[in-house]
């Protein structure tokens, strides 16, 4: 689920992540009886689920598409949690520790509208065409060359990712709990494909479910019991200004004028285009591991509910997320009880061993890491570097878990762990159940054998959950093990995402886009995203491209290259379309704007309406934006 | 939920009862005992007694509402 992590984390912060194992020696918190009690509760009833669900899970409808018939609640909350992953949690809780507010950005304008467009826009068209994937949609407009490109680009896509946010959990279990990592990989992998493989999409749902209400249990109480700490929202304030010495982490619009001006160094032209529009879009509407969730619901009114229903939750998340961020500020304090203050992983990398009157493995270096932080004071980076008992060195990253510990003492801490858990959980399983659909839907399907039973794809699509975690668990180990590889891979979604986008917005309004632009809009669009991507990397000087500015920051890049290459390959869809001949109308209808007859929907009290809550969503999403102006 | 038999809310109802009560009991104890695990701030709130109690109360309403002979009424 590195769909959308901080570009800190997307451009490969946590590529050192043996940099973190190797220097926390000791664990950040100690589970007791109870926590463990909790946390083998929880795994009991996943596992429990599936094997409850295997019995209702016969024909392929089922397996892949949970029959069709979840609710506009389930659908939602289900499309809201296969997001909702651990390392997202922790990712922008270090943000907002980094930047404020402005972490807010990737939760509220670089969610809600795009997911409003899919419930009330898009969503006709994928469910009225009864396809099972979004690559499926691409066969029936573009056909099969570019239903295969994106088919094979997703399930790559879906089992690294799986691969590479599985070891990384594990890395953070070892962190914060001790726990050894081939152990939390084989049980919590074990855990998934139990309950995924027996009971198909609608298990993965149904634990998305039960998943997002634990971790709305298990995180909710950080923020609670912080802001009560902090002494409320005007404490906080206060405390920030005097620490930080500037009010900008309490604003998300107010300094994007210039990339100078704030500490993300973003502009608002590519928050607005970049994030709200290319990435945004781009995986809320067309990233099949969300879509697949609301293709389940039972009808076309709870398809485009579910959407509405989940933008509701995810304009809170930044409650769990965002706000922990900023209280650990100022509330997090070494052993010693001085302030701490968290630093980033070349920090922590550069520094081992350097806490507890231990000596610092290279001075010289740490010396250098540190200085580069213009946040970090300088008797704060004498006192690491003499070793100062007392005090602990910890990653951004690390202030979520760092803010349980604070809190939660036996059984609240085993329901937080659960919480992170359970989030890296949902994750996996969504990844998982989307790779299977597509690998056998899409790739399977119409390239190996076409002629198969109905219980034969089942088979192959339980198979393909073995073989993907498998494959999975090998990819994880095999990037953690080559550095530098695991920037590729964890850019790889702002990389195929904004393609995609552009070639699926053109094939469903505009019908003149013909079959051949579709699929060249779209390998075209991949490679020029590519190619951006590796002249950023070969030479970071080349962001100022890329953003246009010669002050943007790596959070820069990812929105401004999905903006570019989704106009790239919007662009090659409408050269190649003017070129080459239409598909008749009759052949488009159900799939295109314009020629197809939307099914009537039985009239409904305005209060179950989808355009009654999605203008209560839009009230809210500007009421809080003044708010945080 | 046509289909999946037992609605999923009850199983979350479930896990929230159980999760409530073991939390509730250990902040009773913990309360009453006097012990408190020193690395943990606020204890003087006594986070697991009305934590525990919510998500209990929270798991009891919809174990109530969904249980299974009652689904799809």
């Amino acid at each position: 689920m590195f769909g959308l992590i901080p570009a800190h984390l997307a451009a490969g912060s946590f590529s050192p992540l043996p940099a973190l194992l190797a220097f926390s020696a000791a664990p950040m918190a100690h589970l007791s009886l109870l926590d463990m009690i909790v946390i083998a509760i929880y795994f009991g009833m996943v596992i429990w689920i599936g094997f409850y669900l295997r019995g209702r899970t016969n024909t392929s409808e089922e397996f892949f598409m949970a029959g069709r018939e979840m609710s506009a609640w389930i659908a939602g909350l289900s499309f809201v949690s296969a997001n909702l992953g651990s390392l997202e949690l922790m990712g922008w809780a270090g943000s907002a520790y980094q930047y404020g507010i402005l972490a807010t950005h990737w939760y509220w304008i670089g969610a809600i509208p795009a997911m409003l467009f899919l419930g009330l826009v898009m969503m006709p068209f994928y469910y009225v065409s009864k396809t099972h994937s979004v690559p499926g949609y691409l066969n029936l407009r573009y056909g099969e060359h570019a239903r295969v490109l994106a088919a094979f680009s997703f399930a790559l896509e879906m089992i690294l990712m799986s691969g590479v946010n599985m070891f990384a959990m594990a890395v953070v279990m070892k962190v914060v709990l001790g726990w050894d990592i081939t152990f939390s990989i084989l049980v919590s992998a074990f855990a998934v494909t139990l309950y995924v493989a027996l009971g198909g999409l609608r298990s993965a749902i149904f634990n998305e479910v039960l998943q997002f209400v634990l971790i709305w249990g298990g995180a909710l109480l950080v923020p609670i019991l912080g802001m009560i700490q902090a002494g409320g929202v005007s404490g906080l304030k206060t405390k920030i200004i005097a620490n930080m010495h500037s009010d900008s982490y309490f604003h998300l619009w107010r300094d994007t004028g210039s990339f100078a001006a704030n500490p993300m160094g973003v502009h608002w032209t590519g928050i607005v285009f970049g994030l709200g529009f290319a990435i945004s879009f781009g995986y809320w509407t067309t990233d099949f591991l969300v879509v697949q969730r609301v293709l389940a619901a039972r009808n076309l009114r709870a398809a485009r509910m579910a959407p509405i229903i989940g933008s509701f939750f995810k304009m809170a998340v930044p409650f769990i997320v965002i706000l922990p961020g900023l209280l650990g500020l100022v509330l997090l304090q070494n052993p010693d009880r001085s302030p701490q203050q968290l630093v980033g992983e070349d920090v922590v990398k550069a520094c081992a061993a350097g806490t507890s009157g231990e000596t610092i493995a290279d001075s010289a270096a740490c010396s250098t890491a540190m200085s580069t932080k213009s946040t970090l004071p300088a008797a704060y980076q004498a006192r690491v570097l003499a070793g100062a008992p007392g005090m602990e060195l910890h990653s951004y990253n690390e202030v979520l878990p760092l803010m349980m510990a604070r809190y939660l003492g036996p059984g609240l801490l085993g329901l937080g762990i659960t919480a992170l858990i359970a989030g890296f959980m949902s994750g996996m399983a969504g990844n998982i159940s989307a790779f299977s659909t597509v690998w056998t839907y899409d790739l399977y399907k119409p390239l190996i054998n076409k002629k198969g039973s109905d219980s034969h794809y089942v088979m192959v699509g339980r198979l393909s959950i073995v073989f993907g975690v498998i494959v999975s668990i090998g990819a994880g180990y095999i990037v953690q093990h080559a550095h530098g590889i695991m920037d590729y891979v964890q850019a790889l979604f702002s990389i195929f995402i904004a393609p995609l986008l552009a070639t699926i917005l053109l094939g469903m309004f505009w019908r003149r886009a013909t079959r051949p632009a579709g699929f060249l809009g779209l390998l075209f669009g991949i490679v020029f995203s590519v190619s951006m991507f590796v002249w950023v990397h070969l030479n970071p000087a080349n962001l100022r491209y890329v953003a246009l500015s010669p002050y943007a920051k790596p959070m820069a890049e990812n929105v401004f290259r999905a903006l570019w290459a989704c106009l790239f390959t919007a662009l090659v869809i409408f050269v190649v379309s003017m070129f080459t001949k239409p598909r008749p109308d009759v052949e488009l209808e159900g799939l295109v704007y314009g020629v197809t007859p939307l099914p009537k929907e039985e009239p409904v009290p305005f209060y179950k309406n989808e355009w009654t809550w999605a203008i209560l969503v839009v009230v809210i999403f500007v009421v809080i934006n003044t708010l945080f102006w | 939920m046509h289909g999946s038999g037992i609605p999923i809310w009850f199983f979350i109802g479930v896990v929230l009862v159980i999760y409530g009560l073991m939390i509730f009991g250990y902040g009773v104890y913990e309360w009453q005992s006097g012990i408190y695990p020193p690395a943990v701030e606020l204890t003087d709130l006594h986070t697991p007694v009305w934590w525990g109690a919510v998500l209990a109360l929270l798991g009891a309403l919809y174990v109530v509402k969904f249980r299974p002979g009652r689904a799809g009424k």
